[in-house]
């Protein structure tokens, strides 16, 4: 294939931030429109990857290889496979919507979408990258507007969550780069990841660079207990800032569990796995506890993305097919409703201006269609079937009954927990006699406007389509994560569908 | 062209220096005789002269038919002296064009100032080649009286005097070091030559203690000079007093010489006796770049916050060197370019921000510097990420060589160390970029923004294209700089 068409998805939110930087400052409609479009042509250039994708190959596709840093032994890697295709696919998805959703952001316009512009190629390389150096890069790279989107364009403890989750993420970073240049010496000096797939490497090595690798990836997952950066994060951030790092960002560390630390160490892999089940199920049951008592309706959703990021960590632990299959369902699926429960959040606030569940009551009356749309994301968000919450978590808990029959019991209770704190929220929030004074309910609580429809619809489309008929994306995921569990050892069976 | 030669020596081997040295006197010389406003002139002439003196030290080893070594083997050519060379006079240059705005607004002597730079400048790069112990004590010397007067060049002003005075003493203190431990290594191997030191550390049946004492006062009196903790005391003074400029040069240009002559002395000299001084270089990185960071996390003051963070960079430069081989070589070569062009670009914004007199110097008066400078702010912010080594900046790069040195001469737990120390570096810088972007200051407003002069801002520029560009793609001058190793000697 000539077209180097990963360059293209991985670079072309790049290029439309240096256009940005020619237009001027007070264009907020142009540069509205052409962050806009930009998104959308990367989520088209991601739609011919999909089409181009070739369901049944399980390696690596589309690969791109360039010298890069010949002396450091780095390459310009970029491959695609049935892991990554739905992650970069959610990526794109999700970027448009989040410029769709800032429309009220009137604070450094301009900065605001250069800086999401970078950030999006910064998750795309990671995503992309099967070269270890340029991973790192991309992955240290991403850091920066992520900081500052939360720290310029956040809600009130905004610097708080920022340094927050620049400190937390970098400490990890760090200790996976000593690992990752460890590794390039004991691998056989090279940063390929095919080519250290195939590297010997001995069992305690192995247990060094799976913690060093861990200590990343395990912080931005998060697993619990270096969870503490998220609620913070996620709460403060603007709600752009917020799909994103509940939709993509957090998808990076269970992805890099799938992509590094079980391919390249596998025999660690093994030796931890258990630990990482039962640490999945300690995150599902402690986000779910937690979320129950929250008061602030965003940090509700925050704590219930540690939950439902313990799913994906146990389906990771699992190492059978299906519940790792179904821990990547999982990790599209949680972008899709939590994503979407986080727009949602952003447009009450933006009527309401508090996020205080005791201040807010009845809003069903005063707007049925978003109340509607609440209650479908909450449904999704819970798992129930027939929407695409249902498809991952069954894989990943019938996945693992065979393996820590124990664990997926209690793991269970993650989705009565889910019922629980989304229910009961709903009815406190949308039910009953509305506490809004009667004067301002016209002016301001307008129901759904056509835009805001157009924010939510192709994520409602999706948790639906993929309820319902997830064939086409187990179909892909499936190929690859048998591999990838075949060279760990892992167990293989045919999933459950 | 036919090399000059007289009498053995090989005056072609010296040209950048001498290139240096004679436009130094021009250029004093011209200040003097020409008007006031013909201010510019000078400046050109120095950034000529720096110009011609890098691209005398390509040619030095572009003619495969060049002798290695000249002056009977006191000087070395090679890739690796031509790679600091030109570190050295593109760091000067950025360093020129910074201190313009300096010249004109706080009415200093520009001549004297430009020719300082130039003689420090061709001190710095006798540094590197030199390879005779006395040899690398007159270019030690030479560098550094250029950068006493520098230091003192506000001498009216009481932090600048102070700092002077201290940077004389304890300079001269390492130099007495430094010429002690040559005295001893002479007394042990009969001739201060590097490549006969090594001879007789390999043969020689002579008891080793005056070869160890020796080797330990050389290192304490290059410590002096790349401030490595605990000989580091002066740094932040120092910096302070100095114009913002001048401070940036010193943290370039010391250190880069410093560490080239360090680097020459230990590897050549020294090769054969690994284990005597790598555990002592060890310990000096570790103490180096944790007390560094974490000093530096307490400072309020701008300058002095840079000052650790330059002793921070000293400790993981440390690191390279303790590697003790190629790999760390051409590492902190290119970690030292890196470091350069991010050290001298952040004191040139921190300048711009302070303006004549740096009188908005602590981290207060950064609050909301986004808003009201953004390309200042962006460029600070810039070399910042680039100080804490985080990609896709030059300064990733330098930390990733050195790391991966370390690693591959199983020194993995230093590089752990170095991992956290850079963790509590990141801290600190992070929190001056909070304080630019995230913070609002309303209490400045409406006063008149700090004016960046044309030379500033192409100094800033050109400083920042370096750190990204390196950064993006380091293979070039990553491929340089180990191909600068081949010669070594």
């Amino acid at each position: 294939m000539s077209i180097p068409i990963l360059s293209i998805v991985v670079f072309l939110p790049l290029a439309g931030a240096l256009l940005l930087a020619l237009v001027p400052k007070d264009a907020d409609r142009s540069i509205r429109a052409i962050t806009l479009l930009i998104t959308m042509a990367t989520f088209l250039a991601s739609i011919v990857v999909v089409v181009w994708f070739k369901a049944a190959d399980s390696g690596f596709q589309m690969v791109e290889r360039h010298q890069w840093v010949p002396t450091a032994g780095a390459h310009y890697t970029l491959g695609i496979d049935g892991i990554s295709l739905w992650m970069v696919l959610l990526t794109t998805l999700l970027f448009p919507i989040s410029v769709l959703a800032s429309q009220r952001v009137e604070h450094r316009v301009k900065a605001f979408h250069v800086v999401l512009l970078v950030l999006e190629t910064g998750i795309l390389g990671v995503f992309l990258a099967t070269d270890l150096l340029l991973f790192y890069v991309f992955w240290e790279a991403m850091l920066i507007p992520m900081y500052f989107l939360i720290g310029m364009w956040g809600y009130g403890r905004r610097v708080y969550a920022a340094v927050k989750f620049f400190l937390y993420t970098l400490v990890g970073s760090l200790l996976m780069l000593a690992g990752i240049v460890a590794l390039y010496f004991i691998g056989g000096r090279t940063f390929d990841l095919t080519e250290l797939t195939r590297a010997e490497i001995g069992f305690n090595p192995q247990m060094w660079l799976f913690a060093a690798f861990f200590a990343s990836f395990a912080i931005k997952v998060p697993i619990f207990p270096l969870h503490t950066w998220l609620p913070d994060a996620h709460t403060e951030a603007p709600t752009a800032g917020s799909v994103v790092l509940a939709g993509v960002l957090l998808k990076m560390g269970a992805y890099g569990f799938l992509r590094f630390s079980i391919p390249l160490f596998p025999d660690a892999s093994r030796g931890f796995a258990p630990w990482l089940a039962l640490l999945g199920v300690i995150g599902i049951v402690y986000g779910g506890a937690v979320s129950i008592v929250q008061k602030d309706l965003k940090r509700l959703i925050a704590y219930s993305s540690v939950s439902h990021l313990g799913f994906v960590v146990l389906g990771i632990g699992a190492l059978t097919t299906s519940a790792t299959s179904g821990s990547v369902l999982q990790m599209v699926s949680h972008g899709l409703s939590t994503g979407l429960l986080f727009l949602l959040v952003g447009m009450l606030y933006e009527r309401a201006h508090t996020r205080e569940i005791a201040d807010l009551g009845g809003i069903n009356r005063l707007m049925p269609v978003f109340g509607g749309v609440f209650l479908f994301a909450s449904l999704a968000s819970l798992g129930l079937p027939g929407l695409s919450g249902f498809v991952g978590e069954f894989l990943i808990l019938n996945g693992t009954f065979d393996v820590y029959r124990g664990l997926a019991i209690v793991g269970t209770t993650g989705v009565v927990l889910a019922a629980v704190y989304l229910l009961w929220v709903y009815e406190r929030v949308f039910t009953g006699p509305a506490k809004i004074p009667e004067s301002q309910r016209r002016s301001i609580w307008r129901d759904m406007s056509v835009r805001e429809i157009i924010v939510v619809a192709p994520l409602v489309a999706l948790i639906l389509f993929i309820g319902l008929y997830p064939k086409p994306l187990l179909a892909r995921i499936e190929p690859s994560v048998v591999r990838m569990l075949d060279t760990a050892g892992g167990v293989v069976e045919v999933a459950a569908r | 062209m036919k090399p000059l030669y007289v009498a053995g020596a090989s005056f072609w081997a010296v040209a950048p220096e001498a290139i240096l040295a004679a436009g130094g006197m021009i250029v004093l010389l011209s200040a003097s005789f020409l008007r006031p406003r013909a201010r510019s002139v000078p400046t050109i002439l120095s950034c000529l002269v720096l110009l011609a003196g890098a691209v005398a030290a390509v040619l030095a080893i572009a003619s495969d038919a060049y002798p290695s070594a000249a002056f009977d083997g006191t000087i070395a050519l090679d890739g690796f002296a031509t790679f600091m060379k030109v570190t050295v006079a593109l760091g000067a240059l950025v360093t020129i064009l910074a201190s313009q705005h300096f010249l004109s607004a706080e009415g200093g002597p520009a001549g004297e100032f430009l020719g300082l730079v130039l003689f420090a400048s061709s001190g710095m790069m006798l540094m590197a080649s030199a390879a005779d112990l006395i040899v690398i004590f007159i270019a030690l010397e030479t560098f550094s009286l250029a950068f006493y007067v520098l230091a003192a060049y506000r001498r009216r002003r009481l932090d600048s005097q102070e700092g002077a005075l201290k940077y004389f003493l304890t300079g001269s203190f390492s130099s007495a070091f430094f010429l002690y431990g040559t005295a001893l290594v002479f007394g042990f191997a009969g001739t201060t030559r590097l490549a006969g030191v090594a001879d007789a550390v390999r043969n020689s049946s002579a008891p080793r203690g005056l070869l160890v004492a020796g080797l330990a006062l050389l290192i304490v009196g290059l410590g002096f000079k790349v401030a490595a903790v605990p000989f580091h005391m002066w740094t932040p003074d120092v910096y302070q007093g100095s114009p913002a400029p001048v401070s940036g040069f010193m943290a370039a240009g010391a250190k880069a010489a410093g560490f080239a002559a360090m680097l020459r002395v230990l590897m050549t000299a020294f090769d054969s006796s690994v284990s005597d001084w790598r555990p002592v270089l060890t310990g000096l990185a570790v103490l180096t770049m944790l007390l560094g960071s974490i000093v530096a996390v307490a400072q309020t003051n701008v300058k002095r916050m840079l000052a650790y963070s330059s002793i921070a960079h000293s400790g993981f430069l440390l690191i390279g060197v303790a590697a003790a081989n190629s790999r760390g070589i051409s590492g902190s070569l290119f970690y030292l370019l890196a470091y350069t062009f991010s050290i001298i670009g952040a004191f040139a914004v921190v300048y711009a921000i302070g303006r004549p007199g740096e009188e908005r110097v602590t981290l207060k008066d950064y609050r909301g510097l986004g808003t009201r400078e953004p390309f200042l702010a962006g460029a600070f912010a810039l070399f910042l990420v680039s100080l804490a080594g985080i990609p896709p900046t030059a300064g990733f790069w330098a930390k990733f060589e050195v790391f991966s040195a370390a690693v591959s001469a199983g020194q993995t737990p230093l590089v752990v160390l170095g991992v956290l120390a850079s963790a509590v570096a990141a801290f600190f810088y992070l929190r001056v970029i909070v304080l630019m972007f995230l913070e609002d200051s309303p209490e400045w407003e409406g006063t008149p923004a700090p004016s960046t002069a044309f030379s500033m801002g192409l100094a800033i520029i050109v400083a920042g294209a370096v750190v990204v560009i390196v950064g993006v793609l380091p293979g070039p001058l990553l491929k340089l700089a180990g191909d600068s190793l081949l010669l070594f000697r």
